[in-house]
Protein backbone atom coordinates (compact mmCIF):
# COMPACT_ATOMS: atom_id res chain seq x y z
CA UNK A 1 0.00 0.00 0.00
CA UNK A 2 2.53 2.58 1.02
CA UNK A 3 6.74 1.71 0.43
CA UNK A 4 9.45 3.91 1.03
CA UNK A 5 12.63 3.32 -0.37
CA UNK A 6 15.80 5.39 1.00
CA UNK A 7 13.69 8.38 2.59
CA UNK A 8 16.57 10.94 3.51
CA UNK A 9 15.46 14.07 5.25
CA UNK A 10 18.40 16.70 6.59
CA UNK A 11 17.63 19.91 8.43
CA UNK A 12 21.01 22.00 7.62
CA UNK A 13 23.90 20.06 8.80
CA UNK A 14 22.08 17.93 10.92
CA UNK A 15 20.75 14.17 9.22
CA UNK A 16 17.00 13.53 10.59
CA UNK A 17 16.48 10.23 8.26
CA UNK A 18 19.05 8.48 6.70
CA UNK A 19 18.33 6.03 4.03
CA UNK A 20 15.29 4.68 5.81
CA UNK A 21 13.22 1.96 3.76
CA UNK A 22 10.19 0.35 4.97
CA UNK A 23 6.65 -0.61 3.22
CA UNK A 24 3.33 -0.97 4.84
CA UNK A 25 1.00 -3.64 4.06
CA UNK A 26 -2.92 -3.51 3.53
CA UNK A 27 -4.77 -3.71 6.59
CA UNK A 28 -2.02 -3.56 9.08
CA UNK A 29 -1.08 -1.62 11.86
CA UNK A 30 2.47 -0.52 11.99
CA UNK A 31 3.84 0.61 14.98
CA UNK A 32 7.01 2.89 14.99
CA UNK A 33 8.82 3.67 18.02
CA UNK A 34 12.56 5.62 19.16
CA UNK A 35 13.60 7.55 21.53
CA UNK A 36 13.31 11.25 21.03
CA UNK A 37 15.03 12.60 18.26
CA UNK A 38 15.30 9.45 16.37
CA UNK A 39 13.61 10.61 13.29
CA UNK A 40 9.87 8.92 13.77
CA UNK A 41 8.21 12.43 13.73
CA UNK A 42 10.41 13.75 10.51
CA UNK A 43 9.26 10.33 9.14
CA UNK A 44 6.20 10.97 9.94
CA UNK A 45 5.37 14.39 8.35
CA UNK A 46 7.60 13.98 5.35
CA UNK A 47 4.40 10.98 4.70
CA UNK A 48 2.01 13.52 5.43
CA UNK A 49 3.71 16.42 3.19
CA UNK A 50 3.97 18.61 6.08
CA UNK A 51 7.94 18.29 5.23
CA UNK A 52 9.55 17.46 1.95
CA UNK A 53 12.24 15.02 2.00
CA UNK A 54 15.84 15.34 0.54
CA UNK A 55 16.08 12.18 -1.05
CA UNK A 56 13.95 8.76 -1.57
CA UNK A 57 10.75 7.68 -2.82
CA UNK A 58 7.52 7.26 -1.30
CA UNK A 59 5.21 5.57 -2.99
CA UNK A 60 1.17 4.93 -2.00
CA UNK A 61 -0.94 2.71 -4.17
CA UNK A 62 1.86 2.77 -6.73
CA UNK A 63 1.29 6.50 -6.96
CA UNK A 64 4.68 9.02 -5.76
CA UNK A 65 3.69 11.04 -3.46
CA UNK A 66 6.82 12.30 -1.65
CA UNK A 67 6.46 16.39 -2.10
CA UNK A 68 3.03 16.98 -2.51
CA UNK A 69 1.01 19.71 -0.63
CA UNK A 70 -0.98 18.49 2.66
CA UNK A 71 -3.79 18.54 1.40
CA UNK A 72 -3.55 16.36 -2.17
CA UNK A 73 -1.93 13.80 -0.28
CA UNK A 74 -5.51 14.32 2.75
CA UNK A 75 -7.42 13.90 -0.70
CA UNK A 76 -5.20 10.94 -2.16
CA UNK A 77 -6.38 9.26 1.35
CA UNK A 78 -3.82 9.41 3.64
CA UNK A 79 -4.87 11.06 7.09
CA UNK A 80 -2.89 12.65 9.81
CA UNK A 81 -3.43 13.51 13.73
CA UNK A 82 -1.10 15.74 15.05
CA UNK A 83 0.65 14.92 18.13
CA UNK A 84 -0.47 17.45 20.17
CA UNK A 85 -3.84 18.20 19.50
CA UNK A 86 -4.97 21.19 16.98
CA UNK A 87 -8.41 22.28 17.51
CA UNK A 88 -9.86 25.30 16.18
CA UNK A 89 -11.64 26.70 18.68
CA UNK A 90 -13.68 29.42 16.29
CA UNK A 91 -15.71 26.07 15.10
CA UNK A 92 -17.80 23.95 16.33
CA UNK A 93 -17.15 20.42 17.32
CA UNK A 94 -18.86 19.32 14.12
CA UNK A 95 -17.61 21.72 11.97
CA UNK A 96 -14.27 21.31 12.52
CA UNK A 97 -14.62 17.71 11.69
CA UNK A 98 -17.20 18.73 8.45
CA UNK A 99 -13.61 20.19 6.98
CA UNK A 100 -11.97 16.87 6.08
CA UNK A 101 -15.23 15.75 5.45
CA UNK A 102 -16.02 18.37 2.80
CA UNK A 103 -12.85 19.31 1.56
CA UNK A 104 -10.82 15.87 2.04
CA UNK A 105 -13.73 14.50 0.13
CA UNK A 106 -13.32 16.10 -2.79
CA UNK A 107 -16.12 18.54 -2.16
CA UNK A 108 -19.11 16.36 -2.07
CA UNK A 109 -22.68 17.95 -1.12
CA UNK A 110 -23.02 19.51 2.16
CA UNK A 111 -25.39 17.44 3.72
CA UNK A 112 -23.05 14.27 2.67
CA UNK A 113 -19.98 15.93 4.51
CA UNK A 114 -21.83 16.82 7.71
CA UNK A 115 -22.85 12.47 7.15
CA UNK A 116 -19.22 11.94 7.27
CA UNK A 117 -18.34 14.14 10.27
CA UNK A 118 -21.24 13.09 12.28
CA UNK A 119 -19.95 9.33 11.62
CA UNK A 120 -16.61 9.96 12.25
CA UNK A 121 -18.07 11.73 15.50
CA UNK A 122 -20.09 8.79 16.71
CA UNK A 123 -16.69 6.10 16.31
CA UNK A 124 -14.61 7.36 18.60
CA UNK A 125 -17.12 8.46 20.93
CA UNK A 126 -17.67 12.39 20.99
CA UNK A 127 -20.99 13.45 20.86
CA UNK A 128 -22.71 14.72 17.27
CA UNK A 129 -24.97 17.60 18.36
CA UNK A 130 -24.59 20.10 16.26
CA UNK A 131 -24.41 22.75 19.44
CA UNK A 132 -21.43 20.63 20.62
CA UNK A 133 -18.39 23.04 21.64
CA UNK A 134 -14.65 22.01 21.73
CA UNK A 135 -13.88 24.34 24.76
CA UNK A 136 -13.66 22.43 27.89
CA UNK A 137 -12.77 19.32 26.26
CA UNK A 138 -10.04 16.89 28.08
CA UNK A 139 -6.87 15.42 26.66
CA UNK A 140 -8.46 11.95 25.43
CA UNK A 141 -11.13 13.74 24.03
CA UNK A 142 -8.73 16.52 22.21
CA UNK A 143 -7.22 13.32 21.53
CA UNK A 144 -10.29 11.36 19.83
CA UNK A 145 -11.17 15.22 18.08
CA UNK A 146 -8.00 14.37 16.04
CA UNK A 147 -9.04 11.27 15.12
CA UNK A 148 -12.73 11.89 14.03
CA UNK A 149 -10.74 14.49 11.94
CA UNK A 150 -8.52 12.67 9.79
CA UNK A 151 -11.15 9.91 9.91
CA UNK A 152 -13.90 11.91 8.19
CA UNK A 153 -11.56 12.04 5.17
CA UNK A 154 -12.44 8.47 4.47
CA UNK A 155 -8.27 7.89 4.71
CA UNK A 156 -7.23 4.09 3.12
CA UNK A 157 -4.17 5.26 5.54
CA UNK A 158 -4.27 6.31 8.96
CA UNK A 159 -1.14 8.34 10.42
CA UNK A 160 -1.74 8.52 14.21
CA UNK A 161 0.87 10.49 15.70
CA UNK A 162 1.51 9.74 19.12
CA UNK A 163 -2.12 9.20 20.42
CA UNK A 164 -1.03 7.81 24.15
CA UNK A 165 1.06 10.98 25.13
CA UNK A 166 -0.82 12.57 27.58
CA UNK A 167 -3.16 10.08 28.95
CA UNK A 168 -3.67 8.42 31.81
CA UNK A 169 -3.64 4.21 31.98
CA UNK A 170 -7.35 3.98 31.42
CA UNK A 171 -7.44 6.26 28.65
CA UNK A 172 -4.60 4.66 27.21
CA UNK A 173 -6.43 1.33 27.14
CA UNK A 174 -9.26 2.92 25.85
CA UNK A 175 -6.88 4.76 22.39
CA UNK A 176 -5.54 1.68 21.94
CA UNK A 177 -8.60 0.18 21.45
CA UNK A 178 -10.25 2.91 19.26
CA UNK A 179 -7.21 2.26 17.23
CA UNK A 180 -8.12 -1.75 16.99
CA UNK A 181 -11.39 -0.49 16.16
CA UNK A 182 -10.97 2.10 13.43
CA UNK A 183 -8.85 -0.85 11.57
CA UNK A 184 -11.37 -3.42 12.55
CA UNK A 185 -14.67 -1.51 11.19
CA UNK A 186 -13.30 0.57 8.58
CA UNK A 187 -10.42 -0.96 7.28
CA UNK A 188 -7.86 1.20 7.68
CA UNK A 189 -4.27 0.71 7.80
CA UNK A 190 -2.39 2.08 10.38
CA UNK A 191 0.59 3.79 10.49
CA UNK A 192 1.27 4.78 14.45
CA UNK A 193 3.96 6.68 15.44
CA UNK A 194 4.40 6.51 19.44
CA UNK A 195 6.74 7.30 22.46
CA UNK A 196 5.32 4.98 24.89
CA UNK A 197 5.92 1.24 23.95
CA UNK A 198 4.07 -1.61 26.48
CA UNK A 199 0.32 -0.79 24.72
CA UNK A 200 1.32 0.22 21.17
CA UNK A 201 3.19 -3.38 21.59
CA UNK A 202 -0.23 -5.04 21.96
CA UNK A 203 -1.96 -3.70 19.55
CA UNK A 204 0.16 -3.36 16.61
CA UNK A 205 1.02 -6.12 14.13
CA UNK A 206 4.73 -5.11 13.39
CA UNK A 207 7.10 -2.31 14.75
CA UNK A 208 9.68 -0.51 13.19
CA UNK A 209 12.57 0.75 15.67
CA UNK A 210 14.23 3.96 14.90
CA UNK A 211 17.49 5.11 16.13
CA UNK A 212 19.64 8.36 15.25
CA UNK A 213 17.44 8.26 11.93
CA UNK A 214 18.09 5.13 10.99
CA UNK A 215 16.04 1.92 11.36
CA UNK A 216 17.64 -0.56 13.73
CA UNK A 217 14.89 -3.08 14.06
CA UNK A 218 11.32 -4.29 12.38
CA UNK A 219 9.48 -6.94 13.02
CA UNK A 220 6.89 -8.89 15.32
CA UNK A 221 6.69 -6.96 18.80
CA UNK A 222 7.79 -10.16 20.16
CA UNK A 223 11.18 -10.42 18.05
CA UNK A 224 11.45 -6.50 18.22
CA UNK A 225 11.50 -6.42 21.69
CA UNK A 226 14.08 -8.99 22.09
CA UNK A 227 16.31 -7.75 19.87
CA UNK A 228 19.71 -6.64 22.06
CA UNK A 229 20.18 -3.51 19.68
CA UNK A 230 16.66 -2.32 20.68
CA UNK A 231 17.23 -2.94 24.23
CA UNK A 232 20.80 -1.30 24.52
CA UNK A 233 19.50 2.26 21.94
CA UNK A 234 15.80 2.14 22.70
CA UNK A 235 14.97 0.76 26.68
CA UNK A 236 18.70 1.33 28.07
CA UNK A 237 18.26 -1.30 31.40
CA UNK A 238 17.62 -4.85 31.50
CA UNK A 239 14.80 -4.41 33.62
CA UNK A 240 12.73 -2.31 31.07
CA UNK A 241 13.51 -4.90 28.61
CA UNK A 242 11.72 -7.16 30.63
CA UNK A 243 9.02 -5.40 31.46
CA UNK A 244 8.27 -4.77 27.90
CA UNK A 245 9.03 -8.26 26.65
CA UNK A 246 6.18 -9.54 29.19
CA UNK A 247 3.48 -7.22 27.69
CA UNK A 248 4.57 -8.22 24.17
CA UNK A 249 3.64 -11.42 25.03
CA UNK A 250 0.68 -10.82 27.22
CA UNK A 251 -1.04 -9.00 23.68
CA UNK B 1 -35.44 34.18 13.37
CA UNK B 2 -38.26 35.60 11.38
CA UNK B 3 -37.30 37.68 8.29
CA UNK B 4 -40.05 39.74 8.93
CA UNK B 5 -38.02 42.40 10.20
CA UNK B 6 -35.58 42.51 7.58
CA UNK B 7 -38.42 42.82 4.72
CA UNK B 8 -39.91 45.83 6.85
CA UNK B 9 -36.62 47.01 7.40
CA UNK B 10 -35.98 46.87 3.50
CA UNK B 11 -39.00 48.25 2.30
CA UNK B 12 -38.50 51.42 4.45
CA UNK B 13 -35.09 51.98 2.80
CA UNK B 14 -36.54 51.90 -0.51
CA UNK B 15 -39.55 53.86 0.16
CA UNK B 16 -37.21 56.59 2.40
CA UNK B 17 -36.33 58.67 -0.86
CA UNK B 18 -39.83 58.81 -2.38
CA UNK B 19 -40.81 60.20 1.27
CA UNK B 20 -38.31 62.33 2.22
CA UNK B 21 -36.27 63.74 -0.16
CA UNK B 22 -34.24 67.12 1.60
CA UNK B 23 -30.45 66.77 -0.76
CA UNK B 24 -28.33 67.26 1.83
CA UNK B 25 -29.71 63.90 4.43
CA UNK B 26 -30.13 61.54 1.18
CA UNK B 27 -26.24 62.71 0.29
CA UNK B 28 -25.40 61.81 3.73
CA UNK B 29 -27.49 57.74 3.34
CA UNK B 30 -25.77 57.96 -0.44
CA UNK B 31 -22.36 58.49 0.77
CA UNK B 32 -22.97 56.29 4.20
CA UNK B 33 -24.40 53.34 1.89
CA UNK B 34 -21.56 53.82 -0.74
CA UNK B 35 -19.14 53.42 2.57
CA UNK B 36 -20.92 50.61 3.98
CA UNK B 37 -20.42 48.55 0.44
CA UNK B 38 -16.82 49.29 1.15
CA UNK B 39 -16.46 48.52 4.77
CA UNK B 40 -18.52 45.08 4.44
CA UNK B 41 -15.73 44.25 1.23
CA UNK B 42 -12.68 45.35 3.23
CA UNK B 43 -14.10 42.78 6.23
CA UNK B 44 -15.22 40.08 4.29
CA UNK B 45 -11.88 38.96 4.51
CA UNK B 46 -10.80 40.93 6.92
CA UNK B 47 -12.85 39.19 9.83
CA UNK B 48 -10.73 35.95 8.83
CA UNK B 49 -7.59 37.85 10.00
CA UNK B 50 -6.58 38.38 6.70
CA UNK B 51 -6.17 42.31 7.41
CA UNK B 52 -5.19 44.74 4.70
CA UNK B 53 -3.95 47.66 5.16
CA UNK B 54 -4.30 48.83 1.48
CA UNK B 55 -8.00 48.65 0.18
CA UNK B 56 -7.22 52.15 -0.72
CA UNK B 57 -5.53 50.86 -3.39
CA UNK B 58 -8.21 48.68 -5.11
CA UNK B 59 -10.45 51.31 -4.46
CA UNK B 60 -8.68 53.64 -6.68
CA UNK B 61 -8.36 51.02 -8.81
CA UNK B 62 -11.70 51.32 -9.27
CA UNK B 63 -12.01 54.83 -9.48
CA UNK B 64 -9.54 55.47 -11.50
CA UNK B 65 -9.93 52.73 -14.00
CA UNK B 66 -13.31 53.33 -14.62
CA UNK B 67 -12.83 57.29 -15.17
CA UNK B 68 -9.70 57.06 -17.33
CA UNK B 69 -11.59 54.79 -19.73
CA UNK B 70 -14.80 56.84 -19.53
CA UNK B 71 -12.39 60.42 -20.40
CA UNK B 72 -9.72 58.59 -22.45
CA UNK B 73 -11.66 55.67 -24.27
CA UNK B 74 -15.04 56.55 -24.41
CA UNK B 75 -16.18 53.63 -22.40
CA UNK B 76 -19.56 53.27 -20.92
CA UNK B 77 -19.19 52.59 -17.31
CA UNK B 78 -21.17 49.92 -18.19
CA UNK B 79 -18.42 47.90 -19.64
CA UNK B 80 -15.73 50.29 -17.56
CA UNK B 81 -17.05 49.09 -14.08
CA UNK B 82 -16.26 45.03 -14.97
CA UNK B 83 -12.68 46.36 -16.17
CA UNK B 84 -12.25 48.11 -13.42
CA UNK B 85 -13.50 44.81 -11.02
CA UNK B 86 -10.90 42.73 -13.41
CA UNK B 87 -8.26 45.33 -12.69
CA UNK B 88 -8.60 45.50 -8.82
CA UNK B 89 -9.05 41.13 -8.70
CA UNK B 90 -5.54 41.09 -10.92
CA UNK B 91 -3.98 43.55 -8.58
CA UNK B 92 -4.99 41.33 -5.34
CA UNK B 93 -4.19 38.30 -7.52
CA UNK B 94 -0.62 39.92 -7.81
CA UNK B 95 -0.07 40.87 -4.66
CA UNK B 96 -1.68 38.35 -2.58
CA UNK B 97 -0.56 35.19 -4.31
CA UNK B 98 3.15 35.29 -3.45
CA UNK B 99 2.52 36.32 0.33
CA UNK B 100 0.05 33.59 0.43
CA UNK B 101 2.39 30.70 -1.59
CA UNK B 102 5.31 31.78 1.15
CA UNK B 103 2.97 32.78 3.94
CA UNK B 104 3.52 36.03 4.80
CA UNK B 105 0.94 36.25 7.34
CA UNK B 106 -0.21 38.43 10.25
CA UNK B 107 1.62 41.62 10.75
CA UNK B 108 3.81 40.62 7.47
CA UNK B 109 0.54 40.29 5.29
CA UNK B 110 -0.60 43.73 6.61
CA UNK B 111 2.39 45.25 5.36
CA UNK B 112 2.40 44.06 1.90
CA UNK B 113 -1.11 45.30 1.92
CA UNK B 114 0.09 48.67 3.21
CA UNK B 115 2.72 48.74 0.63
CA UNK B 116 -0.02 48.09 -2.10
CA UNK B 117 -1.88 51.05 -1.21
CA UNK B 118 0.95 53.21 -0.98
CA UNK B 119 2.18 52.37 -4.71
CA UNK B 120 -1.20 52.69 -6.21
CA UNK B 121 -1.16 56.27 -4.63
CA UNK B 122 1.95 56.79 -5.94
CA UNK B 123 1.22 55.69 -9.52
CA UNK B 124 -1.97 57.62 -9.56
CA UNK B 125 0.01 60.47 -8.39
CA UNK B 126 3.30 60.55 -10.64
CA UNK B 127 0.70 59.65 -13.64
CA UNK B 128 -0.72 63.36 -13.20
CA UNK B 129 -0.64 63.66 -17.10
CA UNK B 130 -3.30 60.95 -17.12
CA UNK B 131 -5.12 61.30 -13.97
CA UNK B 132 -4.80 64.56 -12.86
CA UNK B 133 -2.53 63.92 -10.10
CA UNK B 134 -3.02 65.13 -6.59
CA UNK B 135 -5.14 67.89 -7.89
CA UNK B 136 -8.31 65.44 -8.83
CA UNK B 137 -10.02 63.77 -11.52
CA UNK B 138 -13.42 64.82 -13.16
CA UNK B 139 -15.20 62.54 -15.41
CA UNK B 140 -16.56 64.27 -18.20
CA UNK B 141 -19.97 64.64 -18.18
CA UNK B 142 -22.67 63.59 -20.75
CA UNK B 143 -24.32 65.48 -22.96
CA UNK B 144 -28.08 66.53 -20.85
CA UNK B 145 -26.39 65.58 -17.48
CA UNK B 146 -28.63 62.32 -16.82
CA UNK B 147 -27.89 59.06 -18.66
CA UNK B 148 -28.23 55.74 -18.03
CA UNK B 149 -25.19 54.73 -21.04
CA UNK B 150 -22.81 57.00 -18.78
CA UNK B 151 -24.22 56.02 -15.39
CA UNK B 152 -24.87 59.69 -14.53
CA UNK B 153 -27.69 61.31 -12.99
CA UNK B 154 -28.45 64.38 -11.49
CA UNK B 155 -31.65 62.56 -9.41
CA UNK B 156 -30.20 62.13 -5.77
CA UNK B 157 -33.38 59.43 -5.79
CA UNK B 158 -31.80 57.37 -8.35
CA UNK B 159 -28.53 57.21 -6.83
CA UNK B 160 -29.48 56.65 -3.87
CA UNK B 161 -31.72 53.07 -5.02
CA UNK B 162 -28.56 52.31 -6.96
CA UNK B 163 -25.76 52.54 -3.58
CA UNK B 164 -28.85 50.58 -1.63
CA UNK B 165 -29.03 48.01 -4.39
CA UNK B 166 -25.60 47.71 -3.60
CA UNK B 167 -25.14 47.46 -0.72
CA UNK B 168 -27.66 44.98 0.03
CA UNK B 169 -25.68 42.96 -2.95
CA UNK B 170 -22.71 42.93 -0.72
CA UNK B 171 -24.88 41.95 2.65
CA UNK B 172 -25.92 39.04 0.25
CA UNK B 173 -22.04 38.30 -0.36
CA UNK B 174 -21.63 38.80 3.03
CA UNK B 175 -24.58 35.99 4.07
CA UNK B 176 -23.36 33.60 1.48
CA UNK B 177 -19.91 33.70 2.73
CA UNK B 178 -21.09 33.02 6.33
CA UNK B 179 -23.32 30.45 5.32
CA UNK B 180 -20.43 28.50 3.26
CA UNK B 181 -18.22 25.53 3.64
CA UNK B 182 -15.17 28.14 2.54
CA UNK B 183 -16.08 30.18 6.07
CA UNK B 184 -15.27 27.12 8.07
CA UNK B 185 -12.14 26.82 5.96
CA UNK B 186 -11.29 30.48 6.18
CA UNK B 187 -11.70 30.35 9.85
CA UNK B 188 -9.60 27.41 10.40
CA UNK B 189 -6.72 28.83 8.24
CA UNK B 190 -6.95 31.73 10.79
CA UNK B 191 -6.14 29.17 13.57
CA UNK B 192 -3.71 27.14 12.22
CA UNK B 193 -2.68 26.72 8.12
CA UNK B 194 -0.88 23.66 8.93
CA UNK B 195 -4.19 22.05 10.98
CA UNK B 196 -6.31 23.46 8.12
CA UNK B 197 -3.92 21.73 5.25
CA UNK B 198 -4.34 18.19 7.40
CA UNK B 199 -8.14 18.24 6.92
CA UNK B 200 -7.71 18.61 3.14
CA UNK B 201 -7.99 22.35 2.84
CA UNK B 202 -6.33 24.08 -0.48
CA UNK B 203 -4.87 27.34 1.92
CA UNK B 204 -3.32 29.18 -0.64
CA UNK B 205 -6.72 28.62 -2.59
CA UNK B 206 -9.25 29.33 -0.29
CA UNK B 207 -7.45 32.58 1.06
CA UNK B 208 -6.79 33.71 -2.78
CA UNK B 209 -10.98 33.31 -3.54
CA UNK B 210 -11.92 35.90 -0.24
CA UNK B 211 -9.09 38.58 -0.99
CA UNK B 212 -9.92 38.36 -4.86
CA UNK B 213 -13.97 38.94 -3.76
CA UNK B 214 -13.05 41.56 -1.47
CA UNK B 215 -10.86 43.45 -3.53
CA UNK B 216 -13.19 42.86 -6.35
CA UNK B 217 -16.06 44.26 -4.07
CA UNK B 218 -13.89 47.46 -3.04
CA UNK B 219 -13.08 48.41 -6.43
CA UNK B 220 -16.80 48.70 -7.04
CA UNK B 221 -17.27 50.42 -4.49
CA UNK B 222 -14.54 53.51 -6.06
CA UNK B 223 -16.11 53.30 -9.22
CA UNK B 224 -19.40 53.93 -7.50
CA UNK B 225 -18.35 56.68 -5.12
CA UNK B 226 -16.75 58.33 -8.62
CA UNK B 227 -19.57 57.73 -10.36
CA UNK B 228 -21.66 60.02 -7.56
CA UNK B 229 -19.35 62.02 -6.88
CA UNK B 230 -18.08 62.91 -10.65
CA UNK B 231 -14.91 63.71 -9.37
CA UNK B 232 -11.87 61.62 -7.35
CA UNK B 233 -8.71 62.62 -6.25
CA UNK B 234 -5.96 60.04 -4.91
CA UNK B 235 -6.93 60.86 -0.67
CA UNK B 236 -10.33 60.64 -0.96
CA UNK B 237 -10.38 57.12 -2.91
CA UNK B 238 -6.96 55.61 -2.67
CA UNK B 239 -4.72 57.04 0.08
CA UNK B 240 -3.39 55.76 3.29
CA UNK B 241 -6.54 57.29 5.34
CA UNK B 242 -9.30 55.71 3.55
CA UNK B 243 -7.48 52.41 3.65
CA UNK B 244 -7.21 52.87 8.05
CA UNK B 245 -10.55 54.51 7.81
CA UNK B 246 -12.06 51.14 6.33
CA UNK B 247 -10.26 49.24 9.25
CA UNK B 248 -11.54 51.74 11.51
CA UNK B 249 -14.89 51.37 10.53
CA UNK B 250 -15.15 47.97 10.39
CA UNK B 251 -13.76 47.58 13.82
CA UNK B 252 -16.04 50.14 15.03
CA UNK B 253 -19.05 48.35 13.65
CA UNK B 254 -18.25 44.80 14.31
CA UNK B 255 -15.91 42.67 12.23
CA UNK B 256 -17.72 39.40 12.92
CA UNK B 257 -21.73 40.71 12.37
CA UNK B 258 -22.94 41.35 8.82
CA UNK B 259 -24.38 44.52 9.79
CA UNK B 260 -21.37 45.76 11.75
CA UNK B 261 -19.31 47.61 8.72
CA UNK B 262 -23.01 49.36 8.14
CA UNK B 263 -22.91 50.66 11.62
CA UNK B 264 -19.21 51.55 11.39
CA UNK B 265 -19.76 53.80 8.20
CA UNK B 266 -22.62 55.37 10.23
CA UNK B 267 -20.89 56.22 13.11
CA UNK B 268 -17.73 57.51 10.81
CA UNK B 269 -19.50 59.51 8.26
CA UNK B 270 -21.41 61.43 11.04
CA UNK B 271 -18.73 61.99 13.17
CA UNK B 272 -16.41 63.21 9.93
CA UNK B 273 -19.71 65.61 8.72
CA UNK B 274 -19.98 67.02 12.69
CA UNK B 275 -16.29 67.82 12.77
CA UNK B 276 -16.92 69.73 9.40
CA UNK B 277 -19.37 71.31 10.56
CA UNK B 278 -18.87 72.68 13.62
CA UNK B 279 -15.37 73.21 13.00
CA UNK B 280 -15.01 73.95 9.26
CA UNK B 281 -11.72 73.69 7.21
CA UNK B 282 -9.87 73.89 10.35
CA UNK B 283 -10.39 70.45 11.29
CA UNK B 284 -9.67 68.90 7.74
CA UNK B 285 -7.52 65.83 8.71
CA UNK B 286 -9.04 65.76 12.49
CA UNK B 287 -11.40 63.16 11.75
CA UNK B 288 -8.16 60.98 11.19
CA UNK B 289 -6.74 61.77 14.51
CA UNK B 290 -9.96 61.07 16.16
CA UNK B 291 -10.06 57.74 14.45
CA UNK B 292 -7.18 56.97 15.67
CA UNK B 293 -7.74 57.35 19.66
CA UNK B 294 -10.51 55.57 19.06
CA UNK B 295 -9.23 52.65 17.05
CA UNK B 296 -6.73 51.92 20.07
CA UNK B 297 -9.90 52.19 22.32
CA UNK B 298 -11.94 49.60 20.26
CA UNK B 299 -9.37 47.15 19.85
CA UNK B 300 -8.49 46.90 23.73
CA UNK B 301 -12.02 47.29 25.64
CA UNK B 302 -14.29 46.20 22.70
CA UNK B 303 -12.73 43.93 20.07
CA UNK B 304 -16.14 43.22 18.37
CA UNK B 305 -17.40 46.25 17.94
CA UNK B 306 -20.48 48.29 18.64
CA UNK B 307 -22.73 45.73 16.83
CA UNK B 308 -20.73 42.54 18.09
CA UNK B 309 -21.05 43.39 21.42
CA UNK B 310 -24.53 44.68 21.25
CA UNK B 311 -25.65 41.37 19.72
CA UNK B 312 -23.34 39.07 21.60
CA UNK B 313 -25.47 40.62 25.09
CA UNK B 314 -28.70 40.00 23.43
CA UNK B 315 -28.06 36.33 22.41
CA UNK B 316 -27.58 35.75 26.24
Amino acid sequence: MLSIEGLSKRFGGFTAVNNVSFAVEPGEILGLIGPNGSGKSTIFNVLAGALVPDAGSIRFEGREIGGLAPYRIVNLGIGRTFQIPRPFHRLSLVENVVLSGFYGQGRPARARAFEAAERALALVGLPTDRAASVDGLGAAALKKLELAKALASGPKLLLADESLSGLDEHEMDQAADLLRRIRKDLGVTIVWVEHIMGILMRVVDRVMVLDHGEKIAEGLPAQVAADPRVIEVYLGTQAAAVRVAAAAARG
Amino acid sequence: MSRWPRWIAGAALVALPFVYHAPYPLHIAILILIWSFAYTSWSAMGRFGLTSLGHGGFMGTGAYVTALLWNRGGVSPWLGIPVALLAGALLAVLVAYPCFRYRITGHYFALVTLALGGIVLQVITATRDYTGGSLGYTPERYQGGSSLYALQFSGKTTWYLIALAVWAAGLYVWYRVDGSMLRYALEAISEDEDAAAATGVHVTAEKLKITVVSAAMTALAGALYCQYQMFISPDTVSGISVSLQMVFAAVVGGLYVALGPTVGAVITILMAEVLRISVGTRAVGWDNLVYGALLVVFIVFLPKGILGTVLAHRQR
